[in-house]
C-alpha cells in the first residue's frame, strides 16, 4: 500500500519534470539575451506581472468572469444535447423528426457563427453563453446518444425480464451504460468550453481573461499576454481532472479504472 | 390444480400475466403437471422452426431439451418462459397465484450488471418481490449456496467466467421460481468448470424441487443430469428418453453410454 502510494506521488513528480526543465531553460536563455524581449518575456517577468495583475484584482475579476462564462454556457449548452441525446438515444420516434436536422447543424463550424451571432448579440453576454452552448451541445449531444444506443440489448432483455420498470431499466441498465460514453463526451466539451471562450473573448468582449490578453497586445505588454495564456491552459486542465475525478468515481466498476 | 392457459395474444398484455382461466383439464396423468404444450408451432415470416411441439412436464422433473444448431431449441424456451409468444398452440401452466407459476430463464451469457456489485446483481431476481433488508438477505443466502459468499461485495469483471455463471444461477433462484428454464447456460465453460456446475445445478434442483428445462448440446450433460432427454428435430420432437438412472450419477458408466448412443443415434439419423 504504502509502497504504491510512494509510486504514485514519483510517477505524478516525473511528468513535472520536463516542464520545470523547459521554464529553466527558458529563463537562463532570456536572461543571456538569446530570445528578444519582444518576442517573449522571461517566466521571472511573467510571475511578476500574475504578482502585480493579482493585487490590484485586475487578474481575480477577469478570471472570475471568464469563468462564469464558461460554466453557464456549459451547463445551458450541455444540458440541451444531454436532453437531446437520451430522447433520440430512448425514443425512435424523437430520433426520426430530430437526428437528421441535428447532424446538418453539426457540420458547421461554431465558430465560423462568430460574425452573425455579433450581429445578434452585439459584443454581449449572450453572443459567448450563445457560442459556448452551440460548441458544447454536439458533443455532448453525440455521446450521450451512441452511449445509450451501445447499451448492451441482452441486459435490457435482461432488466424486463426480471420485471423492472421503465424508470428501474433507465436508472440501473440503461443510464450507467452509457455512462463511460458520455464522460468521453464531457471532456471533450470542456476542450471545446475553453477554446471557444478563448476565441469569443478575443474577438469581442469588454472583459474577461481573452480580452485582457488583447489590451495587453495592444500595448505591448508581452508578459500578460503569456500570463493569459498560461491561465488559459490551467483552467483547462483543472476542468479535465475535475472531469476524471468525476469519471473514476462514478465508473468504479469498470476495468479500466480498478486498481490493477 | 387450477389451470391457465397463455394465448399468444393475451399473453403479451398487462405485464405478460396470464389471461384466461381454462376449464380444468382431463384427468391429470400421476404426477401433477408443471406445464404443458399443445400443438406449438412457431413461424419466422415463411420459415416453419416449431411444428406442432407437445409435451406434458411433470412438477419437479428435470428435462433436457437436445438438438442441432438452429432447431428452434431456444425459441421453445423463450416461449415456455414467457418472452415471445407462439405462432399458434397453448402454453398451460400449472400452480396457483402469478407467484406460484413465477418461471425464469438463464442464457449462456451470465448477463449481469457490470457496474452493480454480485449481491445488487442477485438482488435484481426480487424486482418487485422483495426490497431492502429482506431481498439483501436473501441473495446473500442464495449466493452461499451457489459458494459465492465470499465475493458478493465484488464487480462482476473480476470473477470467472464460471462464476459469472454462479451469480446468474443465484439471480435466477433466489425468488424460488417454479420453472428453470436454462438455455445452454454451460455452453461457453471449460470442460472441468461445466462439470462443478453440473453437479451444483443438480444438488440446487434436488433442495428446491422446482422443474427444469435444459437447454443443451452437449448429450453427456443432458444424461448426467435429466430425468428425460427430449430430441428436436426438424420442429417436432424425434424422441423423448426417460432417463431412469439413480443419482448421484457416475460420467461414464456403461448405462450412461448406451442412453447417449441412442441419443446420438437419433440425432444424426442412425436410429
Ligand atoms: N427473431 C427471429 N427472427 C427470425 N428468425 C429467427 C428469430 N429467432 C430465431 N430465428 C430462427 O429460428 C431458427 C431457430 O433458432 P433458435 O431457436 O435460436 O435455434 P437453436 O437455439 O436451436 O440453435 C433459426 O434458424 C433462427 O435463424
Ligand atoms: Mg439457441
Amino acid at each position: 500500500m504504502a509502497k504504491t502510494a510512494t509510486n504514485t506521488i514519483a510517477r505524478n513528480l516525473a511528468g513535472w519534470l520536463l516542464p520545470a526543465a523547459l521554464i529553466l531553460a527558458w529563463e537562463t536563455a532570456s536572461r543571456a539575451g538569446l530570445i528578444s524581449e519582444s518576442v517573449m518575456a522571461p517566466p521571472s517577468a511573467v510571475l511578476a506581472a500574475f504578482v502585480r495583475l493579482l493585487a490590484s484584482g485586475e487578474l481575480v475579476e477577469n478570471i472570475g468572469i471568464s469563468t462564469l462564462r464558461a460554466l453557464s454556457g456549459f451547463a445551458i449548452g450541455g444540458s440541451i444535447g444531454f436532453a437531446f441525446g437520451l430522447a433520440n438515444g430512448l425514443s425512435r420516434l424523437s430520433r426520426d423528426l430530430t437526428d437528421t436536422t441535428l447532424q446538418m447543424v453539426r457540420n458547421i463550424p461554431h465558430l465560423a457563427l462568430i460574425p452573425l451571432v455579433i450581429l445578434w448579440f452585439g459584443i454581449d453576454e449572450g453572443a459567448k453563453l450563445f457560442l459556448v452552448a452551440l460548441g458544447v451541445f454536439f458533443p455532448i449531444y453525440v455521446n450521450t446518444l451512441l452511449g445509450i444506443q451501445g447499451v448492451d440489448p441482452q441486459l435490457v432483455e435482461m432488466g424486463r425480464i426480471y420485471g423492472m420498470s421503465r424508470r428501474e431499466l433507465f436508472f440501473r441498465v440503461i443510464l450507467p451504460g452509457a455512462l463511460p460514453a458520455i464522460f468521453v463526451g464531457l471532456r471533450y466539451a470542456l476542450g471545446i468550453m475553453w477554446l471557444t471562450l478563448i476565441v469569443a473573448e478575443t474577438i469581442a468582449a469588454s472583459s474577461g481573461l481573452g480580452y485582457m490578453a488583447m489590451q495587453a497586445r495592444e500595448f505591448l505588454l508581452i508578459d500578460v499576454v503569456i500570463l493569459s495564456i498560461l491561465i488559459y491552459a490551467l483552467l483547462g486542465k483543472l476542468a479535465d481532472s475535475f472531469a476524471r475525478l468525476l469519471e473514476r468515481l462514478t465508473l468504479q466498476w469498470h476495468p479500466a479504472f480498478q486498481p490493477a | 390444480m387450477s389451470v391457465i392457459a397463455l394465448h399468444p395474444k393475451q399473453q403479451q398484455e398487462a405485464d405478460g400475466a396470464p389471461a384466461t382461466i381454462r376449464a380444468p383439464s382431463p384427468a391429470p396423468p400421476t404426477a401433477p403437471l408443471a406445464f404443458s404444450l399443445r400443438g406449438i408451432t412457431k413461424r419466422f415470416g415463411d420459415k416453419t422452426v416449431l411444428d406442432g411441439i407437445d409435451l406434458d412436464v411433470p412438477q419437479g422433473q428435470f428435462v433436457a431439451v437436445i438438438g442441432k444448431s438452429g432447431c428452434g431449441k431456444s425459441t421453445l424456451l423463450r416461449i415456455l418462459a414467457g418472452l415471445d409468444s407462439p405462432t399458434s398452440g397453448s402454453l398451460t401452466v400449472a400452480g396457483g397465484s402469478a407467484a406460484e407459476r413465477r418461471s425464469r430463464i438463464m442464457f449462456q451469457e451470465p448477463r449481469l450488471l457490470p457496474w452493480a456489485r454480485i449481491s445488487r446483481n442477485v438482488e435484481i431476481g426480487l424486482t418487485g418481490i422483495a426490497r431492502g433488508d429482506v431481498a439483501r438477505d436473501l441473495s446473500l443466502q442464495i449466493l452461499q449456496e451457489v459458494g459465492l459468499a465470499d465475493s458478493t461485495e465484488e464487480w462482476p469483471s473480476v470473477l470467472s467466467g464460471g462464476q459469472k455463471q454462479r451469480v446468474a444461477l443465484a439471480r435466477a433462484l433466489v425468488a424460488h421460481p417454479f420453472i428453470l428454464a436454462l438455455d445452454e447456460p454451460l455452453g461457453a465453460l471449460d470442460a472441468l468448470t461445466r462439470i462443478e456446475m453440473q453437479q451444483l445445478l443438480e444438488r440446487i434442483w434436488q433442495q428446491q424441487k422446482f422443474t427444469a428445462v435444459l437447454v443443451t448440446h452437449d448429450v453427456a450433460e443432458a444424461v448426467a443430469l435429466a430425468d428425460r432427454v427430449v430430441v428436436i428435430d426438424e420442429g417436432r420432437i424425434a424422441l423423448d428418453l426417460p432417463i431412469p438412472l439413480a443419482r448421484p450419477r457416475h460420467h461414464g458408466s456403461p448405462e450412461t453410454a448406451r442412453l447417449e448412443g441412442q441419443i446420438l443415434d437419433r440425432l444424426f439419423g442412425r436410429g
